[in-house]
């Protein structure tokens, strides 16, 4: 594994992340500031979580016209995996990457507390150790992470299988109750159309090991290790 | 300067906020009369907030030093040594009148504050933790400012990605007219890599960097220095904007920066900003400073000097560099996108020289300027503390689990998951014990030690008896960290209290001076950094004294740590410590019986080292299952947080002593810790205690999905748990009505 973590100004949880990967691979993670006009080979980018640039204007919006993205989208246009966490995710979805656009929570207010997720895809790169339907537990920490996008996009989500991750409650059901944010259609966590591009509001970097409390993100980090063995 | 002729009048001396005794002193020691902006200078450094005038005389017969102390009070924060090279750096500090002013910037300017105090000395901020006052849920403002405080505290904290772990929060109508917004924040550092403020060498560069300086927040130490009345909220100019990116963006350059050796000193921009940063520095290098401030970074035009020496523009920092590393610490601020300028030189002159657009505004002598402000030892009326009440006088309830209910599920009781969601708790990856337990734990990063931190104070407790109230709240946040399994190191203080000027408010903090001293003596458990907040009052009404206590403690090894929540079935429920059903003052009192009397709880120094050191013993053996500790509400209370934690019932076993069944289940006798055992080993563990003469008793059998207790309607777990999670939201969800 050959992975690099983007730092923006105002990334908070990319040495999070790079702990994870190191503690379960066993392999170094680069880190990759923002300025720089090129990632360094990489068979893995990681765009971390935190608030890039503040979460001025919108989320992830100035952090998507940083200079590093436009090698970022290209490389990830070529096939390179790209996973974004949190605000990670935000910046995909600014960078054109991923559809749809994340609004502040409907409650208005921050939330972070451990949330159930039903893996409803286990063939993208990064969902690959997990089984299909499982339940798990991982926990969210955002003030925007409310998913919308118009209902062609939410149907052609659904119609190719890219939802990956959904807000359920502890039953494994997709209710009101289970979803933390007012996201459409209870989604958490989406992928294109190549299954190699991972946008996800909850942070598996954050129960990875039993002394944070759960274990339950680890097979995120560990399908990613596996797709990059060899 | 003076070419101005005097235009200083009484009117101008009272809106400084100085007395004109005080100002008679200032015309002694200058020998002529002061510029505006030298006026302004002094009037900051001397307000209540930065010269701690009414209580410098009482904080010095604190207890401060102690083999693990590496640094005091006097410096930003406190430092304690927690071995193989690493220090933990921590303090807490008020916004109290600014939070009631404007809630969500005047707790996120707290934070930021404090958080700075903490990274100024080299440490990486690694934990936040709060303290909460606020008044009767019921008066209208309420409701606006939890929601303005939290969301502020929340705001600036997730931001700069610094995990907000522990606090507490209370409602008294006491605080309505004067909320308390209490910030802590702890940082880890190499203890060979600390840093201090004294600016010591001449001829070196002093150097801004951070935000601009605008007009924000122009004597707002000034405004912390004086009693509320109606017109408060014309005060609102006074209050910072804090913008928690920037902070960040400053953690980052700053700790990037103290990874060199181009630093000699530095000191955050706090109360009274360019001032008291300058000064305080110059004094305690023994050098003087002279500063141009044609070179401040400015965000607004036409900034006079009075402007800029007195603006608390927030996300600002001074340094002293090394001759010749200017660039070498410019490049880093500037990859950070932050402003970084040479204001100005030290000098060996020992004086203040600030100039502007060519003019001299101020001159002034630094030690003169740093250490001639007026110190008070105000007249002060003892606490007469009210006598002990029998445990007969209080009327039982008509159920044990019924009172349990009520006192679990109303404001002083409830959960307040709906405050500490809104933090982020978990950034950083090594928060291992999250909010909700006796105290928070945040692994030493890398390592296989852990801090384990606390804030407590049961104001009820002091307003009926300083000295036993203050000695309390040190005594539980002991408790606090020893229930967790850590070695309690040190506290930081933040005082809160009335107009100092009345005797009976000096009486209390005199009280407190007196019972934190005692506890923190017999305890080894030093008060390194603090902060004194006075005048916390409106229209002449004060506040309950409240002297909040910061506890940090050290987990040496993370395998051997407890937690509260009940683990197996079948395992006892074992209580240690001196069983009296003290109900004075109880929360049982307050919320079932309705009115609150008599004498808190009395604390006894020896039993309390006795069963610390046991408990502590117990948990490292892992003889224990789960610890908490036994304090607001009393034994079943304890026992309810541990079943509700752990997703387990408890068979409660009747009490059969001497005392009133409701004083055993309700009293809040101090000393006490409900530990689970299995039954092989509950009796050796009380056999341990006793043989410390400290009683000892089980209390329950863990199992089912209910609190069950003989003769009365079991309660499930399901139901309290409701109950206790209700309150707060549906509170703050009406305010949306």
């Amino acid at each position: 594994m050959n992975a690099s973590v983007i730092v923006f100004p105002g990334s908070n949880c990319d040495r999070d992340i790079k702990v994870a990967l190191e503690k379960v691979t066993g392999r170094t993670v680069r880190m990759v500031w923002h300025g720089d006009a090129t990632v360094p080979a990489s068979d893995l980018i990681v765009l971390p979580g935190g608030f890039a640039y503040g979460d001025y204007l919108r989320t992830g919006a100035m952090a998507a016209h940083s200079p590093i993205m436009r090698d970022v989208v290209a490389k990830a246009k070529a096939g390179t995996p790209v996973l974004g966490i949190c605000n990670g995710f935000q910046v995909l979805t600014e960078a054109g990457l991923l559809p749809g656009v994340l609004m502040r929570n409907a409650s208005l207010k921050f939330v972070c507390r451990d949330v159930w997720l039903k893996v409803e895809q286990t063939d993208t790169f990064f969902t690959r150790r997990y089984a299909k339907g499982e339940v798990v537990r991982i926990p969210v920490a955002h003030g925007d992470g409310n998913y919308f996008a118009d209902t062609a996009t939410l149907d052609a989500l659904e119609a190719e299988n890219r939802v990956v991750f959904r807000y359920v409650d502890a039953a494994g059901e997709a209710t009101p109750e289970g979803n933390p944010n007012g996201s459409q259609r209870n989604i958490a966590g989406i992928c294109d159309a190549h299954r190699r591009i991972l946008g996800m509001m909850p942070h598996p970097e954050r129960l990875f090991e039993p002394m944070l409390g759960g274990i339950d993100g680890r097979k995120l980090l560990e399908s990613v290790a596996e797709g990059l063995v060899g | 300067m003076k070419d101005a002729p005097a235009t200083i009048t009484a009117q101008t001396v009272a809106e400084h906020g100085l007395t004109p005794d005080e100002y008679q002193r200032l015309l002694k020691i200058l020998g002529r009369e002061p510029s505006l902006t030298e006026l302004g200078i002094f009037s900051v450094m001397w307000s209540e907030h930065c010269s701690y005038k009414s209580s410098r005389y009482w904080l010095r017969q604190l207890p401060t030093s102690g083999p693990q102390v590496i640094q005091g009070p006097g410096e930003n924060a406190g430092v304690v040594d927690l071995g193989d090279g690493d220090a933990a750096v921590f303090k807490m500090e008020s916004h109290n009148h600014p939070s009631y002013i404007e809630p969500y910037q005047g707790a996120a300017t707290g934070v930021g504050g404090i958080m700075r105090d903490v990274f100024t000395m080299g440490a990486r901020p690694v934990a936040n933790l709060n303290a909460l006052r606020f008044g009767d849920p019921d008066h209208p403002k309420t409701r606006h400012l939890v929601a303005g405080v939290v969301a502020g505290i929340g705001g600036y904290g997730n931001c700069t990605g610094v995990p907000t772990v522990g606090g507490e929060t209370n409602f008294d109508a006491g605080y309505n007219g004067n909320i308390l917004v209490n910030a802590m924040c702890v940082g880890l550092a190499k203890a060979d890599k600390i840093f201090y403020s004294a600016a010591k060498g001449i001829g070196l560069p002093v150097v801004y960097v951070g935000s601009k300086t605008g007009r924000d927040g122009i004597h707002g130490a000034t405004m912390a220095s004086a009693e509320f009345d109606d017109k408060s909220e014309e005060k609102r100019p006074t209050v910072q904007v804090g913008d928690p990116f920037t902070e960040k963006l400053l953690i980052e350059a700053c700790l990037e920066l103290m990874a060199s050796d181009a630093i000699v000193a530095i000191q955050d921009m706090g109360a009274a900003g360019l001032t008291s940063s300058t000064s305080e520095m110059a004094d305690k290098g023994g050098v003087g400073i002279e500063l141009d401030l044609d070179h401040v970074p400015q965000r607004e035009t036409g900034m006079t000097a009075y402007e800029m020496m007195l603006s608390e523009s927030q996300e600002r920092m001074l340094m002293v560099l090394k001759p010749g590393r200017e660039a070498q610490a410019e490049a880093i601020f500037r990859k950070w996108g932050l402003d970084f300028a040479v204001i100005g030189r030290t000098t060996d002159t020992g004086r203040m020289i600030v100039r502007h657009k060519g003019k001299v505004e101020a001159d002034l002598p630094v030690a003169t300027l740093a250490n001639s402000a007026p110190l008070y030892e105000r007249p002060w009326l003892p606490a007469v503390p009210p006598k002990t009440i029998l445990p007969e006088w209080v009327k039982a309830p008509n159920s044990m689990l019924g009172a349990l209910k009520t006192i679990m599920s109303g404001p002083h009781g409830s959960s307040r998951r709906w405050i500490w969601e809104q933090y982020d708790h978990m950034v950083m990856g090594d928060t291992i014990q999250r909010p909700g337990g006796d105290a928070a734990v945040v692994r030493v990063h890398g390592t296989g030690k852990a801090l384990a931190m606390t804030c407590d104070v049961t104001p009820r407790y002091v307003a009926a008896d300083p000295v036993m109230g203050a000695k309390q709240a040190v005594v539980e946040s002991w408790r606090n960290l020893i229930a967790v399994g850590a070695d309690p190191l040190a506290i930081t203080d933040n005082l809160n209290f009335g107009n100092p000027e009345r005797p009976e408010v000096m009486g209390q903090f005199v009280g407190t001076i007196h019972g934190m001293k005692d506890a923190c003596e017999a305890l080894k458990y030093p008060i390194v950094s603090g902060n004194v907040s006075l005048y916390n009052e409106t229209n002449g009404v004060a506040i309950p004294p409240t002297p909040a206590i910061g506890g940090v403690g050290l987990i040496p090894d993370i395998a051997k740590m407890a937690t509260l929540a009940l683990k197996a079935e079948g395992d006892l429920l074992v209580v240690i410590g001196r069983e009296e059903g003290h109900l004075g003052q109880s929360l049982y009192q307050l919320i079932v019986a309705g009115k609150l009397e008599g004498a808190p709880p009395p604390v006894s120094l020896a039993d309390e080292i006795k069963a610390g050191n046991l408990v502590r013993a117990l948990i490292r053996e892992a003889r224990v299952r789960a610890v908490h500790d036994v304090s607001d509400g009393g034994l079943l209370v304890t026992i309810a947080e541990m079943a509700l934690s752990g997703n387990i019932g408890v068979q409660l076993f009747a009490y059969e002593g001497k005392m009133p069944v409701h004083a055993a289940w309700f009293g809040e006798d101090q000393g006490r810790y409900v530990m689970e055992v299995t039954p092989e080993s509950a009796e050796s563990v009380m056999e341990r205690a006793r043989l410390l003469a400290l009683p000892a008793r089980v209390v329950g059998r863990v199992g089912g999905q209910a609190l069950v207790l003989k003769d009365e309607a079991s309660l499930p777990l399901a139901e309290l748990r409701a109950a206790h999670e209700a309150w707060m939201p549906t509170y703050m969800g009406a305010g949306l009505a």
